[in-house]
Parts: structure tokens; C-alpha cells; sequence
């Protein structure tokens, strides 16, 4: 019995318009491999990063500063070069996106939690609740999602004593830009949400005494769950750009542990030396990431809206 | 209209005293005041009685009472690091910011409305395309590193434009501006290009978006079809109908000019209050970051409001609803 369910729902997706849309559309396979490769390179970072950057005995200062390997001084044992410490950058750019999109990912889900809850509860329940929640999303909407991030890092970094600050910062980042997303989940959510709680099902559910969180749970939820999709995606984007230029900023990861924007901070350093690889291929990740991000957002929107079929 | 001018005015005001009331929470509750005011060596005598001077054993209400009392006077207190009043700290700071906002809302608009109507005119041809392509690159690009690019570019292999600071600055009263020198202006290039790439991509696709949409509908094609030069039919029926949106985006851009400033300073070390905002966050400095939002909430709420009242003056429609 399971197995036949399991069975059905692959070739339902393999059947569906999305997977249809999918396979015509190149610059939809091209972002997602990237994307994949990117993610993938991340979480396995120990096993295929050519060499360790942060094992203090496998560094050797007299790798320092290094040309990437195709230059006239480059070692062919660090493609990308190394940086004044003797990294290799293409190492440091594997560990880095691992903290890059655990950042992305982590703040996102957290948005989505946030905005999801308060959206359905604001749709369902109504009346002066929805009134307070949506002029709350009304005021944090006229100020741009970077200024809110920064601020409450800097509140939150205010909160936590000093000696524990390199442990909690990336925790502190992940509630900042998380907070800073959940706007526009919410409202979408609440949208969806009023018109689907006058359908007959969710009435039906509601007369044979189903609780309203049980209701929300099980039945308005998945119904609201298409729009959630394309925002979530674009949101990841503008995550790990917000985690990029916090952390470059010099408000977000802490250098022992750096993500690529803490990279591209350190090897702004280096810029004015003619150092240019310690910058240009960390900040070249981020922008590849994030354009394949941006491009599956696009597609994913334009796939699941009804008008451009 | 009164009554919609009141009520805006009203959401205003509520939004202030919301801003207001989270700055002074956070000058109140994060981190001891007195512990960042005094130094190690103070007596607990001391302490208490300065506790007892500035009134932190007052009831909370009677605290924010005083708090905005003094914010709308422009008093938000003693930087905890520089031991100097923070309103005088952010008025020499402002002109630098207020200058790059002023300059990269300009390029913007300048580049990106032309830009946009001539994308939506000539939607199939090859440099269409190659803009299009771009502006996606441009909205992926973080403002930080487009700063960096062209820091490396034009400043480190060219050697053209200067990377940092703001040149020389001439003083008019209590006001230090960049417009008059040569190197201060030069200074301005880099920085007011990195600020103004990401609006100017926003405000190039929205106002292709609207031009498209409005070269669909009827009026457009019947004054096609009475004969009407394409020229006039493009600027005065169709540009013309794409403004209300585009004004409301680039009235909120604005201030977000403001805001995405705090990158731009720090990439090019601008003297700015973004510069000073994010060396506060760094050191934990928290009046001036209470000055700092508050600050930047007032432009917000002005520039929204104007925008709304405006929106209210561009499209007649509104007005027939209202009254």
C-alpha cells in the first residue's frame, strides 16, 4: 500500500505542469545545476575541498599570497590562488558558501515559520488581531529588510556578553534577516488564506468540530503553500546577499569562521596591493549563487502563475 | 482630501512614536547606561547617585516622556565611545550622506527612465536584450561588491577616480559640501555609480513593466490608429500613464537610497552617517544608533507621506473616490 502511494506521487510530479514547464525551459536546468553543484561543493567541503584551510598544520605561510594557478607564480596545488595566510581560495570559498547558505536557508526557514503563523492566523482569526498584525507588516515594510537586519543584529549584539560573541553571531544573523524576511510571507499567507477559509471544505471541517489549529494545519495550509514557494526562493537569494554584506560589513560571521562575504571583506584588504584574487573569486561564488537563486525564483514564478500558460 | 491628509499624518505620528519607543528601549535596556558612561575606577556611591541625576529610577513612562521630549529637541544624549553629544556628531555627518543620496537618485532616474521607455519601445531589438541581461546581473550584483569592482577598475588598474573619503570640502556655514572642488567632485563618481546601479535597474524594469503594459491598451492603439506621430503617442499618452506607479517606487527608493548608503559609505570610507552607524554597531555604541534610526525613520515617514500626497496630485482618480 505505501509503496504504491510513493510510486504515484513520482509520477505525478514527473506528469505535473511544473516538471513539464521545467524541462522546456534551459535557463531553468542550467540555474538548478549550478545551484546543486554549489550546494553540493558546500556540504561536502571536508571530503572534496583540495586542501583544509583551517587545519593550522596543513597551512604553510610560504603558500602566502599566491596567484591563481594559470599566473606565472601560481601553484598548481591552489587553482584559485591563496591568501596572505597561505589558504587556497577555492577551499575557502567551499568552506565559506557552507556558511553562506546555512545562513540563507536557516533565515529563511525562519521567515517562513514566522510569516506562514502569522499570516494564517491573521486571514483565519480576522477582526483586531489581523488589523494589529498587518499594520505591524505596514511599518516594518516602509524601512528596507537591510536596515532592519542590521539593526537588530546590533541590538542582539548589544545583548550577548562580548567573550561569547564569535560562537552566537551567526545564530544572532540568522533571527536578524530571518525577522527582517517574514513581511511577505505574512501578507501573501493572509491572502490566500481569506479566500480560502469561505470554501465549503474548510467549512465543512469547521461544522464536524475540527479545532481552527488543526483546520489551519491540516487543510488551509497546503492550499496556500504554491505562492509561499516562488517567495521562498527569491527570499534565499536576497538571504545570503544580506548575510554577504552584513558579514562584510563587519557585523555578521566573525573571520574565524568566515562565509563569503566575510572573505570578500578580508581580501578587500588586499585590493589595493594587486592582490585581486583573494576578493574577486569569493565575491564571483556569491554572485553566481545568487544569480542561479535569482533565475529559479523567476522561473518558478512565472511557471505557477495561471495568466502565462 | 483634509481627511485623508489628516489621516496619514496620524499613521505618521503613530509610526514615529513606534520608532521612538524602540530606540529608547534599546538605550534603555540594552546594556547598562550607567556602565557605558563611567569609567572602570567609579565608586558604586557614584553610580548610584549618577543613576539618580539622569532619572533611570524614574517610572518607565516618565523616562520615554523625557527620551522624546529631548529626541524632538534633536538631544539624543552622550556618544558612550566618542564622549560627545551625538546631534553634533550626525549633523556634520549628514551633508556627506544627503549629497550621495541627492547625486545617485539623480543618476538614477536620469539613466533608468530612458532606459526603461526605450527597452519596452524596441522590445526585440539586440541591445534591448543586452540591457535586460544586464539589469539581471545588476539586481544579483550586492552593492558592496559592484563598489569593489569598480574600486579595482577605474582606481587600483586605471588609476583614473579616487577610491576613498570625499576630497576637499568647502564649508558653507554649518553645512560641508563636495560640489565645489574638483577632487570632491571626482570623489563622487565611484561612489554615486555603486549607489545608484541598484535603483536604476529597479527603476529601468519597472517602468519597461508599466510601458508595456500601458502600449496594450485601447487608447494607446486608437491614438496610433488616428494617426498620431509615434513620438507623441509614446511620451505624451504612454509615458505619461506609467508615472504614478514609478513615482511611488522611486519615492520609497529614496529613502532606501539612504539606508543602502550605510554600504556605499563603507566600501569607499564616505565620512557619512552610514559610515558612523555601522562603527556604532560595531562598538555597541547605543545612542547613536537610537539617533540614527530615529533619524532615518523621520526621512522615511517624510518621504512616504509626500509620496502618498503626490500619488493624491498625479492621478485624478483618487481624488473622484474620495470626495
Amino acid at each position: 500500500m505505501e509503496n504504491i502511494v510513493e510510486k504515484s506521487r513520482i509520477a505525478r510530479i514527473l506528469d505535473s505542469d511544473i516538471w513539464h514547464s521545467f524541462t522546456r525551459s534551459p535557463v531553468a536546468i542550467i540555474s538548478s545545476i549550478v545551484t546543486l553543484i554549489v550546494i553540493f561543493s558546500a556540504v561536502f567541503a571536508p571530503f572534496i575541498a583540495p586542501n583544509d584551510p583551517f587545519d593550522l598544520v596543513a597551512i604553510d605561510i610560504m603558500d602566502s599570497s599566491l596567484p591563481p594557478a594559470w599566473e606565472v607564480e601560481g601553484d598548481p596545488r591552489f587553482l584559485l590562488g591563496t591568501d596572505d595566510q597561505g589558504r587556497g581560495i577555492l577551499s575557502t570559498i567551499m568552506y565559506g558558501a557552507r556558511i553562506s547558505l546555512f545562513v540563507g536557508f536557516a533565515s529563511v526557514i525562519f521567515s517562513m515559520i514566522v510569516g506562514i503563523s502569522l499570516g494564517l492566523i491573521s486571514g483565519y482569526v480576522g477582526g483586531r488581531t489581523d488589523a494589529i498584525i498587518m499594520r505591524i507588516a505596514d511599518i516594518q515594510l516602509s524601512f528596507p529588510a537591510i536596515l532592519i537586519a542590521l539593526l537588530l543584529d546590533g541590538v542582539a549584539r548589544g545583548l550577548v556578553p562580548k567573550e561569547m560573541h564569535n560562537d552566537v553571531t551567526i545564530y544572532v544573523l540568522v533571527f536578524a534577516i530571518g525577522i527582517s524576511g517574514w513581511v511577505q510571507y505574512a501578507r501573501t499567507v493572509r491572502g490566500s488564506t481569506l479566500v480560502e477559509k469561505n470554501k465549503e471544505y474548510v467549512q465543512a471541517a469547521r461544522i464536524i468540530g475540527i479545532r481552527p489549529g488543526t483546520i489551519l494545519r491540516r487543510h488551509v495550509l497546503p492550499n496556500v503553500m504554491g505562492p509561499v514557494m516562488v517567495i521562498a526562493t527569491i527570499h534565499l537569494a536576497i538571504a545570503i546577499i544580506t548575510e554577504a554584506t552584513l558579514s562584510f560589513l563587519g557585523v555578521g560571521v566573525p573571520p574565524t569562521t568566515p562565509s563569503l562575504g566575510t572573505l570578500i571583506r578580508i581580501g578587500n584588504e588586499y585590493l589595493f596591493s594587486g592582490e585581486w584574487w583573494i576578493t574577486i573569486f569569493p565575491g564571483a561564488a556569491l554572485v553566481i549563487l545568487v544569480l542561479a537563486v535569482n533565475l529559479l525564483g523567476d522561473w518558478l514564478r512565472d511557471a505557477l502563475n495561471p495568466k502565462l500558460r | 482630501m483634509v481627511s485623508f491628509l489628516f489621516k496619514r499624518l496620524m499613521q505618521s505620528v503613530i509610526v514615529m512614536f513606534t520608532v521612538a519607543l524602540i530606540a529608547f528601549s534599546m538605550f534603555r535596556f540594552v546594556g547598562d547606561p550607567i556602565n557605558n558612561m563611567v569609567g572602570q575606577d567609579t565608586s558604586e556611591q557614584e553610580r548610584i547617585e549618577l543613576r539618580e541625576r539622569l532619572g533611570l529610577n524614574d517610572p518607565f513612562l516618565v523616562q520615554f516622556g523625557r527620551f522624546s521630549l529631548n529626541a524632538i529637541q534633536g538631544d539624543f544624549g552622550v556618544s558612550y565611545k566618542y564622549r560627545v553629544p551625538v546631534s553634533g556628531m550626525i549633523a556634520e555627518r549628514m551633508p556627506a550622506t544627503l549629497e550621495l543620496a541627492f547625486v545617485a537618485a539623480i543618476l538614477s532616474l536620469v539613466v533608468g527612465i530612458p532606459l526603461g521607455v526605450y527597452t519596452a519601445l524596441k522590445r526585440n531589438s539586440f541591445l534591448s536584450k543586452m540591457i535586460m541581461t544586464t539589469s539581471l546581473i545588476g539586481v544579483s550584483l550586492p552593492t558592496f561588491l559592484t563598489g569593489i569592482m569598480l574600486i579595482l577598475f577605474f582606481g587600483v588598474v586605471l588609476r583614473w577616480l579616487p577610491t576613498f573619503g570625499r576630497g576637499d570640502v568647502i564649508e558653507l556655514g554649518s553645512w560641508s559640501t563636495g560640489f565645489l572642488t574638483a577632487s570632491g567632485l571626482k570623489s563622487l563618481i565611484l561612489p554615486s555609480i555603486t549607489l545608484a546601479l541598484f535603483q536604476l535597474t529597479l527603476i529601468m524594469r519597472l517602468v519597461r513593466a508599466e510601458m508595456l503594459e500601458v502600449l496594450r491598451t485601447d487608447f494607446v492603439k486608437f491614438a496610433k490608429a488616428r494617426g498620431l506621430p509615434n513620438r507623441l503617442v509614446n511620451f505624451k499618452h504612454a509615458l505619461k500613464n506609467t508615472l504614478v506607479p514609478v513615482i511611488t517606487i522611486t519615492g520609497l527608493q529614496l529613502g532606501s537610497l539612504i539606508a543602502f548608503a550605510i554600504i556605499t559609505e563603507s566600501v569607499f570610507q564616505w565620512p557619512g552617517m552610514g559610515l558612523l552607524f555601522i562603527q556604532a554597531i560595531a562598538d555597541v555604541d547605543i545612542p547613536i544608533m537610537a539617533a540614527y534610526l530615529v533619524l532615518i525613520a523621520f526621512f522615511f515617514v517624510m518621504i512616504n507621506m509626500i509620496v502618498d500626497i503626490l500619488y493624491y496630485a498625479v492621478d485624478p482618480r483618487l481624488r473622484a473616490d474620495n470626495e
